[in-house]
């Protein structure tokens, strides 16, 4: 099968030419911004630069001189990216987003890896593979997401900074400066309704230049490959290849529900109302966006963009290939005890004693845990909050907590179940 | 001048009627003899319809029960358009050893004739259904293995798991050979390899 396509369609390199021409005005205007408002003339010209930049790609692109991406960057970014540096990746990247917030929310470097992500998409998309991959309907909602999701976890943190800045100089939140109401009628009713009217407008135009991806009749033996859930479901499918139906399907979906309806009675910290700050709630803004972005909003991307035939993982400029063929195979912990670590029989063995190991080991972990860290690191936290409140607290975070859990288990050792017991259709 | 009295004579009238209702129930309290009394019926109905208001919600119960029993009926159809679960796949000659048939896809079933553990050769039916969440697996030729598009659960010929999140092997159907050399596979019986079901002989054809 020949999907590699060195030869652009000439529709698609005007349109990339469009799109540079766009992302260089984008940078004149940044440029302009910089130098009225910054009163920075050196940042200005270095944004001029750029936007210059941009418009050599526009006119390249816009003259088809049938530019692509580079073979060996391709092979470097296939290489790169597997399940494991791919999560892994992402958990650093929001550590280092929290530790080092106030480089990242500067507007400069804020708008610096912006332009880096403009400019590795345009390039991507001279690449067939990645080019249909984006430009499949179902798949603009997520590209969307991608960049919406970075803006609006950008945008508070930086408020929060400035917050943080001003409440340490003993200075009120800029939120508290806004001592001046609106009214309902009109102020916040027409700009509902303009609102409205654009989003009915936005849905209409989507509705009718993107066709909806409707395919054949269903049918047992014509089974679209990879089968994929809806995108808004993709994180739960993900989690599905950790996790037995049961758990991944029933169980966690419940302990979402269950901790979001949570939050406000475990959550009893009244800094932060009404106004952005992450000091004053580094452990609630932390968890949840550990939980939302990376648990969630990650595994979409991870699923939608990076997830192929059979459900393998491929790289982002990898042609989805349904005979790649990549050995998984998988070892419950019981094997690893009784197998190899003791060098025992295990059949013969009633399920109870073939799955101690593990039941003995789930105990300690939902049962020892708790306590351990109330005594431990989260001391303060127990003498806060109380038995309870912070028993539901550590139960729900260490139900999170088992899926990365779970994840790193199989990409280190293979791992499948830690509990495994078929019989009764009980596996974690 | 008027309204006055017309309130005055409501009133009274109010307090006339009052205790007669109230005599009315005492009544049968009374005389526990006539218990199965045209006043025990009339009690009811005058729960049930005394005023507009119970009236009101007695139609609104009647009609909501009417309703769910119409919706409990839905769940036996007069016509069942099943498909038997018994299908006639082809003669054992058909096929060939190592080999999976992909043509009985549609009818939920693989047929595959190989050897089992025992080095015997056998034919047997596969269900096509993955033991983890319910998709249809694919048979690669390629790489020998089942490969389910949907969590990438993996089954060998034999159909026991080794690969992705699958807890237990694919079930085998029942299957025998007709006198005249036929496969007959069976979808309603289904034999689990947990449970020690693969050793009977109705999952299995022997060559």
């Amino acid at each position: 099968m020949e999907y590699e396509s060195h030869h652009l369609s000439a529709a698609m390199q005007t349109g990339l030419g469009v799109y540079f021409f766009l992302v260089a005005l984008m940078n004149a205007a940044f440029a302009h911004y910089c130098y009225r408002q910054r009163q920075d003339p050196v940042q200005s010209a270095i944004w001029l630069g750029v936007a210059l930049l941009f418009a050599v790609h526009g006119v390249a692109f816009i003259t088809h001189m049938d530019l692509v991406m580079p073979e060996a960057i391709k092979e470097l970014v296939n290489d790169v990216m597997n399940p494991v540096s791919y999560f892994v990746i992402a958990v650093l990247g929001l550590v280092a987003f929290l530790v080092w917030r106030r480089f990242f929310t500067d507007p400069i470097v804020a708008w610096t890896i912006l332009q880096v992500g403009l400019l590795f998409s345009g390039w991507s998309m001279t690449d067939y593979t990645f080019q249909q991959i984006i430009t499949k309907p179902d798949n603009v909602p997520i590209v969307m997401l991608i960049f919406s999701v970075g803006f609006f976890t950008w945008l508070p943190m930086r408020q929060a900074i400035i917050n943080d800045d001003r409440l340490a100089r003993g200075e009120p939140p800029l939120e508290k400066l806004e001592e001046d109401k609106v009214l309902v009628w009109p102020d916040l009713v027409y700009t509902e309704l303009i609102c409205m009217v654009i989003c009915t407008f936005a849905l209409i135009v989507w509705a009718i230049t993107l066709k909806a991806p409707l395919e054949q009749p269903a049918s047992s033996s014509r089974i679209p490959n990879p089968s994929k859930a809806p995108w808004y479901f993709l994180g739960l499918q993900e989690m599905l290849v950790y996790f037995d139906p049961w758990m991944a399907g029933v169980v966690l979906p419940t302990f979402i529900i269950i901790g979001l309806i949570a939050i406000p009675y475990i959550d009893f910290n009244v800094k932060g109302n009404g106004y952005y700050t992450f000091v004053e709630r580094k452990f609630a803004v932390s968890t949840f966006l550990f939980g939302f972005v990376v648990l969630w909003v990650v595994l979409i991307v991870l699923g939608t963009f990076l997830r192929g035939p059979n459900w393998n993982f491929f790289g982002p400029f990898e042609p989805w290939d349904p005979h790649k063929s990549v050995p998984l195979n998988n070892v419950n912990l019981s094997d690893y005890f009784w197998l190899y670590l003791l060098g025992d029989a295990i059949e013969g063995k009633g399920w109870l004693a073939r799955e101690a190991p593990g039941i003995i080991l789930i105990l300690v972990y939902l049962l020892g845990l708790p306590p351990l860290l109330a005594k431990t690191i989260m001391r303060s936290y127990f003498i806060r909050m109380g038995f309870i409140r912070f028993f539901i607290l550590v139960t729900l975070i260490q139900f999170m907590a088992l899926l990365p859990i779970k994840m790193v288990l199989r990409w280190t050792i293979n791992l499948k179940y830690i509990v495994f017991i078929p019989e009764y259709f009980f596996n974690i | 001048m008027a309204e006055p009295v017309a309130a005055g004579t409501i009133a009274e009238a109010g307090k006339a009627e009052a205790p007669a209702v109230k005599a009315a129930p005492a009544k049968p309290a009374a005389k526990p003899a006539a218990k199965s009394s045209p006043t025990r019926r009339i009690f009811i109905i005058s729960t049930l319809f005394g005023s507009w208001f119970a009236t009101a919600w007695t139609t609104f119960t009647a009609s909501m029960i009417a309703m769910l029993l119409g919706t409990v009926r839905f769940l036996f159809p007069n016509v069942l358009s099943e498909p038997p679960s018994v299908v006639k796949a082809g003669s054992v000659s058909d096929y060939e050893e190592g080999k999976v048939d992909d043509k009985y896809k549609e009818f939920g079933f693989w047929v595959i004739r190989a050897k089992d553990e025992r080095n015997r050769d056998i034919i047997y039916a596969l269900s096509t259904v993955c033991t983890h969440l319910g998709c249809n697996p694919n048979w690669l030729e390629a790489d020998k293995k089942f490969k389910c598009p949907c969590h990438g659960s993996g089954f060998r010929i034999s159909g026991v798991n080794f690969e992705g999140p699958a807890p237990r092997p694919l079930e085998r159907l029942a299957i025998r050979k007709t006198d005249d050399g036929f496969v007959l596979v069976d979808k309603s019986r289904k034999f689990q390899k947990e449970i020690g079901q693969w050793d009977d002989p109705d999952s299995y054809i022997l060559v």
